[in-house]
């Protein structure tokens, strides 16, 4: 029996049975019933070669087809520099687990509270965590703690205008948490904001989730809504897109108390779907109702500045079914994705990726509307990068003309509607080369 | 060993009450401080908030160990000890001093179903 | 691994107008970014380092040096599964006619990632006896928490809507007891035999029309295989409750025995361990969940499918239990884990289990002179020791973790189970040498040698390591978690 993966000789394979009195492997597993052991080989494919194994992924490769991405919809098409592949790629971040042992970890941990300290920037609030799953389950999490820090009440309000993909993750988890979900409702693609009034006031409001940008790419308006959740006792939850924040006004300033969303407009591949990496940050006095690991300064013995794991009494592995969240680990790897991104670009760079966003977007948008086949959906809203338009085309068979010529045109979002997203990534060319195509299609 | 104080009744849950007059102060014992190790943080209720005998109120937190803390009387919360959120410490230093919550009596008559020191210290023997 | 720290933060190395990035010009003219009205712009600034490339690239590489993986020595965590992570799966799974593939294209522009999502979910299946997995969890967490909706929507798809409860025994891992109250049940415990085993008796007495299921590991976390699994399987679907199988130790039961064989009705599996995909330093993961033959349309939404041409497509079902992720879970890691039962094959992922199972005994039989063994049973891939057997120096297992570090060795799983005062928990996968087994004892055996001759030595343990016992107290009492934090704490 030999194979790269296993190292054992026969002849250490007898003297490893010799100590455990045992003659051969299988009497190893002589306690397991006869009627429940396993006794044929597993119905798989024979084993392959690295050779036979690359031959067989690349073929599967070339049934997918890249395609210039004009979508976004939660997951974005940013760039990633070359650098931060190969810092995730150094094998003593790759291949270490979660940092219990904080002396020989303490690279993981220093490069979650440095990731702790941007999303807290990015996001203008006072402290985070080492991050979660993605922006969709960190926004369920933030509505559980919405109804952990109330205590006694169940209801959480939640805009119309969030992506549909993160308000089914938050339904899931309200219905078998068993809190009462409720819509606020959507008025000209933004969040009616009479109707948040309304039922902000009932009294029983633990929470209120709104997002910025929201699906349609619309900034909205807050002014005053914090301020009215605190007059009810209730948390302002905002969800996020990451990268925009470094232009648009962060939920800090909107005066919101947690902010959640996804880390993946920040130079993750798209890799049809993930990973990525959620992110939950909130105020202090928030900290201790926090879900998810968290990383803290402190000094060792000889006095060294020091990392490590802290507040785990809040968590599940001493809290049990007690704790707020049943999350145990982090999204680390990912972690450290947006945090070697966010090292490289900084605050201009940062800038400058959402101005050439906003630039393509606003031109291609033009464009779009001038051919006549397109209008806004939204007329009279403030758009970053991504936007919504109605349109007199057959969008089915309009997006498989351009799959055709290489591109992906957007996402389609009802029958007669489009959501489009253009990032630093699009050159006028590609756009120009859709414009072309809108231009040409007649059905 | 650890230290019991006279004149206090305690719960099962190793808390404490102290009776004054209508009110009671509640805390954790010595005993449950040392199972714990060092106090780094106190959940504590609100004041106004009502308490429950037998019912949960806050919880203690060490570095590996929470504790929830359950009322050993019913009534009103009247004060809270503010002094732990700067230093939770104090707790390990001594439990006694250092009550976590006053509370309104709605039923003085509650704390008969508590042991005295006695009876206390008979329980934590093992 | 460094023994000197680096501990500067990226912060502390900007200077005012350094640049990191390059990106392109902008092409459209006209169209600028000042146009988003004063109130909805970002006003305040924010504090993100100003630096050049290479002292980023330098930076993240001095910080490595402070880290410890599997590649850099033996890491024997137990309930964790720290095997060697192939390298040739990180080059499959970085093949860029994958990673730049939107979520939302359509489906016949990705037929080859939905291809792998597909024969993935059916591997699994097969290796767990099971009909069909879903693999959108991203986590062992995500996946329990998954498993127990799948179980509720089955009870209450039959008006069932009773059974709240969810039996745990006393020895689970926290984690079983949170995702059951995230998922709004109550959690029973049962208690464990002196042989670590459940105790049947104290199960019956909890069975009746309020279990929703029971969860479950096997082998369990001492290592130890529920022999009584048959029996409770029966039990536990008497009384109308599901099996639920925690995939954490499955591990030690590739090629020997399936959980779908020994009765289980829902489970998941940690792609992270069993399957090879690196931990990353906590993730990502993915955490699977597979469940037999009737329950399929209660897994969340969305499902791919195969149509009669062989063609994959995303359906959604209105009886599934709701959707657990905005896409379909960690994609990349699935690629991994494919590219790892393809490279292993039929031929040798029937040995995971029982190479695994024979070092975690060798060693066992190793020490157990030296270590107490308080459940001397073969065990499979893992098993407890509570602490030495020489106690009277004082020396803890905590002590004994630390020293380990000196001597280059990641410390096993410490202070869990609970069932024990000074669990140290061991678990060496299947591709750790007779070699490095040996070299591990030799040094276990030296360190407990050490703590009755040089105790307080052993106390004050690690000696080499980059820092040494931060203190956690202070962490936790003062909890500084950011960098603006640190700042303001310094000027204070």
């Amino acid at each position: 029996m030999n194979y790269k993966y296993f190292p054992h000789t026969e002849s250490e394979l007898a003297e490893m049975l010799k100590v455990c009195g045992k003659r051969s492997l299988d009497e190893l597993f002589d306690e397991i019933p006869e009627e429940i052991q396993f006794k044929r080989d597993y119905d798989l494919p024979s084993e392959k070669s690295e050779v036979e194994l690359r031959r067989f992924f690349s073929e599967l490769g070339q049934k997918n087809k890249p395609l210039t991405c004009f979508a976004g919809a939660g997951c974005y098409d940013h760039y990633s520099p070359a650098v931060i592949s190969h810092i995730l790629n150094r094998s003593e971040f790759l291949t270490s687990y979660t940092p219990y042992q904080a002396e020989i970890s303490q690279g993981t941990l220093q490069y979650i509270f440095e990731f702790q300290s941007m999303m807290t920037e990015l996001t203008g609030m006072e402290v985070g965590n080492a991050s979660m799953y993605d922006g969709a389950t960190a926004t369920a999490e933030a509505m559980m703690m919405a109804i952990s820090a109330a205590k006694k009440k169940n209801k959480i309000l939640i805009s119309s205008t969030l992506n549909p993909n993160v308000k089914a993750v938050v339904e899931t988890y309200a219905k078998y948490q068993g809190v009462s979900l409720e819509y606020i409702a959507e008025n000209g693609g933004m969040t009616d904001k009479s109707d948040f009034e309304l039922k902000v006031k009932s009294g029983d409001v633990a929470g209120v989730i709104v997002a910025s940008p929201n699906y349609y790419g619309i900034l909205e308006d807050y002014t005053g809504w914090a301020d009215l959740c605190h007059e009810q006792k209730a948390l302002l939850v905002m969800n996020c897109q990451a990268s925009a924040l470094g232009a648009i006004k962060s939920p800090g300033e909107w005066g919101a108390d947690i902010a959640a969303g996804d880390g993946q407009s920040l130079g993750i591949p798209m890799s049809f779907g993930g990973p990525y990496v959620g992110f939950l940050c909130t105020k202090k006095a928030l900290i201790r109702k926090m879900p998810g690991r968290v990383v803290g300064a402190t000094k060792d013995v000889n006095g060294k500045r020091s990392f490590v794991l802290t507040l785990q009494a809040r968590e599940q592995h001493i809290r049990r079914e007690k704790a707020t969240s049943n999350i145990c680990s982090n999204q680390s790897l990912m972690a450290l994705y947006v945090t070697v991104y966010l090292a490289l670009m900084g605050a201009k760079g940062l800038k400058e990726v959402n101005e050439l966003g906003y630039s393509g977007a606003h031109y291609l948008a033009e464009q779009l509307c001038s051919t006549g086949k397109f209008e806004m959906a939204y007329p009279g809203t403030t758009f970053l990068n991504e936007f919504a338009v109605n349109t007199t085309l057959n969008i089915d068979e309009f997006q498989a003309e351009c799959v055709k010529q290489g591109i992906l045109a957007g996402v389609k979002i009802a029958d007669d509607k489009m959501l489009l997203c253009v990032t630093e990534m699009r050159s006028k060319a590609e756009i120009d080369k859709l414009v072309g195509i809108v231009k040409q299609f007649n059905a | 060993m650890s230290k019991i104080l006279e004149g206090l009744y305690y719960a099962e849950s190793h808390e404490f009450v102290k009776i004054e007059g209508e009110y009671g102060y509640v805390g954790i014992t010595d005993y449950a401080q040392e199972q714990l190790g060092n106090v780094v943080y106190v959940d504590m209720p609100e004041v106004d908030d009502e308490v429950t005998a037998g019912e949960e109120f806050g919880a203690v937190e060490s570095v590996k160990a929470a504790s929830d803390l359950y009322s050993p009387v019913s009534g009103v919360v009247v004060e809270i000890n503010e002094d732990l959120d700067g230093d939770p410490g104090a707790i390990n230093k001594d439990a006694y001093a250092n009550w976590i919550i006053k509370v309104k009596l709605s039923d003085p008559s509650e704390v008969e179903n508590l042991m005295d020191a006695a009876a206390y210290a008979k329980s934590i023997e093992h | 691994m460094n023994r000197t720290f680096y501990g500067n933060l990226i912060f502390e190395l900007g200077k005012e107008g350094r640049v990191g990035y390059s990106l392109p010009k902008n092409e459209f003219a006209g169209y600028d970014i000042n146009g988003i009205p004063e109130g909805l712009k970002r006003g305040n600034d924010m504090m993100l380092p100003e630096v050049d490339e290479l002292s980023v690239v330098r930076h993240y590489t001095n910080m490595s040096n402070n880290n410890f993986g599997v590649d850099t020595g033996f890491y024997p965590l137990g309930s964790c599964t720290m095997k060697y992570n192939p390298k040739i799966d990180e080059e499959i799974s970085s093949l860029t006619s994958f990673t730049s593939l939107h979520p939302l294209q359509s489906a016949d522009t990705v037929q080859g990632a939905l291809e792998v999502y597909y024969n993935l979910q059916k591997s699994l299946s097969e290796i767990a006896g099971l009909s069909e997995f879903t693999l959108n969890p991203f986590a062992g967490a995500h996946g329990e928490l998954t498993g127990l909706m799948v179980i509720r929507a089955y009870h209450n798809s039959r008006g069932d809507y009773k059974r709240v409860n969810v039996i745990v025994p006393d020895s689970a891992h926290g984690t079983n007891p949170a995702s059951a109250a995230v998922c709004g049940l109550k959690v029973v415990q049962v208690k464990s035999l002196a042989d670590g085993t459940i105790d049947v008796e104290d199960l019956k007495a909890h069975l009746d029309d309020t279990v929703a299921a029971i969860m479950m590991t096997n082998p369990n976390t001492l290592g130890i295989f529920e022999r009584n699994i048959p029996e409770i399987a029966r039990l536990v679907h008497d009384c109308g409750g599901l099996l639920y199988y925690d995939g954490a130790n499955l591990n030690a039961l590739l090629g020997k025995c399936r959980p779908g064989d020994m009765g289980f009705d829902v489970m998941h599996i940690n792609l992270h361990k069993t399957f090879s995909t690196p931990h990353g330093g906590g993730g990502p993961g993915s955490g699977p969940v597979g469940v037999r033959e009737g329950l399929e349309q209660f897994l969340p939404n969305p499902h791919i499918k195969k149509d009669s041409a062989g063609k994959f497509y995303i359906d959604s079902d209105e009886s599934a239990l709701g959707a657990v992720s905005a896409f379909m879970g960690n994609f990349s890691v699935m690629m991994k884990a494919y590219s790892y039962i393809l490279t292993l094959g039929k031929e040798n992922l029937k040995y995971v289990g029982p190479f695994a199972t024979l070092n975690a005994n060798y060693i066992k039989d190793s020490l157990k002179d030296v270590y107490e063994l308080p459940i001397d049973v073969v065990c499979k891939h893992e098993f407890v020791f509570d602490g030495l057997k020489d106690k009277s120096k004082g020396v803890t297992t905590m002590n004994v973790a630390k020293r380990l570090l000196d001597y280059g060795f990641h410390a096993p799983t410490i202070y869990f189970p609970l069932l024990f005062h000074e669990s140290l928990m061991i678990e060496p996968c299947e591709n750790e040498s007779k070699s490095t087994l040996d070299g591990f004892i030799s040094v276990m055996k030296k360190i407990a040698q050490e703590a009755a001759e040089d105790p307080e030595m052993v106390k004050a343990a690690p000696h080499n390591t980059p820092v040494c016992r931060p203190d956690d107290t202070l962490a936790a009492t003062h909890p500084i978690v950011t960098y603006r934090e640190m700042l303001n704490d310094n000027d204070a």
